[in-house]
């Protein structure tokens, strides 16, 4: 799991009603080298949650100089995409789990995949 | 004659496949919207036709429709068309020598290639063809393996294989401009593709899912019944970043039974990733997840570019999502272990597709996409069945024939407006999508078809009652 996809994650377990964003537990984190698409970074930025990205990159370790708050004029800055490119698409999560902040259910992470199913008697 | 009055503006040629016919008009109108480009056909424009003459377009517009299309074999500037041959050279003779003569000229090479549909052609007939062409001033040397310029007769039969005339409808001359993508439909084929499943979408549709999608660089694109990721294969050739959720465990893992014959389990590295990694596009790749379509685990905003999708009809595939309506009992502790299975049920196929088309309305980015396949059963159907939604419209449903009783639709809608809080409720009083409610309606009727005794004994006695 990228944390490009655990920003727009969010808990559905019935009667959550702040799920967002997930804990995320792991027990083993790889980076894997991507090729760098500025474009495509730039056009993801509006559309995440700027801290819950800065949060889940701390819990893993991989923060490293990741500002805070996001920089103006970022299209143009090449140095701060390539770090948001390796925080979104780089670093994975291959053990573990996500956990609701709310009601504190795990959906346990596999091979790099979540398994996001609900039981039945949570749905 | 009609041909001269438009010459102050080029006309370009289409070649296309005489095949997925429905599809080729939203694909090219896809295609050309990705630049902003009308579709402005010339007079008597034939949907049915392989050949099809726009106006209003530059060479460039062309390239780029072209390396995309997979309905298309090939385009061309049109430099002469009519009804006959002497037509055509009239046609021909009245095109503007400055547009020929920077192909012509002494120094170029070229080739003349002849192209006749609905008719195969002697070898002999072809030469004398374009000996026949002769009174274009040529005067470049002839290449036939490296030509810097290609130039093609086309000849349209008509489209009845069994009433070929002897002589062409239309004939049309033009300057070879690119190729279409046929060739993704046997270098991407599921034959052999890393991980497929058994519902895996062939290539060349899956590329045109794409292209109706208008799918483009550095979008970000979803799938909700990803299955083996056929889709997300098309849509990342084409610079798309894609995700996908499945319900199915073991499809996501690749794990389980294979769907080839001959290989009985799923080797290790069978998964959607390797399956983009074959085509060099494992950049492409975001994630996969286990997840319920019904139980959407998105936060509430406008991520997706695109959502393409085949949802499971119940024949092949079941159509299934969490949850009981049975008294559940919970382990005595309040826990589940790791290797529990939830319970699943049937999904009904009315709350398929109001769910993805709600789902649409609520994660597409404004203008954004909705591109899936609809189940049809072909003696129930009408345009008024297709499911509706006020922030969706439709833009495209092509109709794709699996039985003489059943086919499929493709179904291509575009966001216009942001979900208020009531959209979300309307198509549940809408009656279109009632042909979809009840208990798995489409699979019973999908079924019926199969028992022909039955319908001929329904035909028997009603001859029997007149």
């Amino acid at each position: 799991m990228k944390l490009l996809t655990h920003n727009m994650l969010t808990s559905h377990v019935k009667g959550v009603t702040k799920g967002y964003p997930l804990l995320i537990k792991a027990t083993e984190v790889k980076v894997n080298e991507v090729d760098f698409n500025p474009q495509f970074v730039s056009r993801m930025i509006p559309k995440l949650e700027w801290s819950a990205l800065v949060q889940a990159a701390d819990q893993l370790g991989h923060r490293q100089d990741l500002p805070g708050d996001l920089v103006p004029d970022y299209e143009k800055n090449e140095d701060f995409l390539k770090k948001v490119h390796r925080v979104l698409l780089e670093v994975e999560v291959l053990e573990g789990c996500l956990q609701c902040p709310e009601s504190g259910r795990e959906f346990p992470i596999s091979r790099g995949i979540p398994n996001m199913l609900l039981n039945e008697d949570e749905v | 004659m009609a041909t001269s009055s438009s010459r102050s503006c080029l006309q370009y040629l289409l070649h296309l496949a005489h095949d997925n016919l429905d599809f080729r008009l939203p694909e090219i109108r896809s295609l050309l919207g990705l630049r902003a480009k009308p579709f402005h056909p010339s007079e008597n424009f034939n949907e049915q036709s392989p050949f099809w003459c726009l106006n209003s377009l530059s060479e460039e517009d062309v390239r780029s429709v072209m390396a995309r299309s997979v309905c298309s074999k090939s385009a061309f500037e049109l430099w002469g068309h009519g009804h006959t041959h002497s037509e055509l050279r009239t046609s021909l003779l009245n095109y503007p020598s400055e547009k020929m003569s920077p192909y012509m000229h002494k120094e170029s090479t070229y080739k003349i290639d002849i192209c006749s549909f609905n008719k195969t052609l002697l070898f002999a007939d072809r030469i004398k063809k374009i000996d026949a062409l002769e009174y274009l001033p040529f005067e470049g040397a002839v290449s036939l393996t490296s030509p810097q310029h290609t130039f093609c007769l086309l000849e349209d039969y008509g489209t009845d294989p069994n009433n070929i005339p002897e002589h062409p409808n239309y004939i049309y001359f033009g300057r070879w401009i690119a190729d279409g993508q046929r060739e993704l439909i046997q270098s991407f084929s599921v034959k052999n593709r890393h991980f497929i499943g058994n519902t895996s979408m062939n290539a060349g549709l899956s590329f045109i899912m794409a292209n109706h999608a208008k799918v483009k660089e550095n979008d970000l694109v979803f799938d909700p019944f990803v299955g083996t990721g056929s889709l997300l294969v098309a849509c990342s050739h084409f610079g798309a970043y894609v995700c996908g959720t499945d319900i199915d465990y073991n499809t996501i893992h690749g794990k389980g039974r294979s769907s080839r014959k001959n290989q009985k389990w799923r080797g290790p590295d069978e998964n959607i990733r390797a399956n983009l990694r074959q085509y060099g596009t494992e950049k492409m790749y975001v994630d996969v997840m286990v997840s319920d379509a019904s139980k959407p685990v998105w936060r509430n905003a406008a991520l997706f570019d695109a959502i393409i999708t085949d949802p499971p009809y119940g024949i092949r595939e079941s159509t299934r999502k969490t949850g009981s309506n049975k008294d559940i009992t919970k382990p005595p502790d309040g826990t589940y272990t790791e290797s529990h299975v939830p319970v699943s049920q049937v999904y009904h196929l009315s709350d398929i597709f109001s769910d993805l088309l709600n789902f649409s309305a609520h994660h597409l980015l404004m203008g954004g996409r909705l591109v899936y396949w609809l189940p049809v059963y072909r003696p129930e159907y009408s345009d008024e069945m297709i499911p509706g939604h006020p922030c969706l419209r439709q833009i495209s449903n092509c109709e794709q024939a699996l039985s003489s009783h059943t086919s499929r639709r493709l179904i291509t809608m575009e966001k216009i407006k942001e979900p208020e809080e009531l959209d979300g409720f309307t198509h549940l009083s809408d009656p279109r999508s009632s042909p979809y409610q009840g208990h798995n309606t489409f699979r019973e009727k999908y079924f019926s078809g199969q028992n022909k005794r039955s319908s001929k004994e329904d035909a028997r006695s009603a001859v029997d009652g007149k």
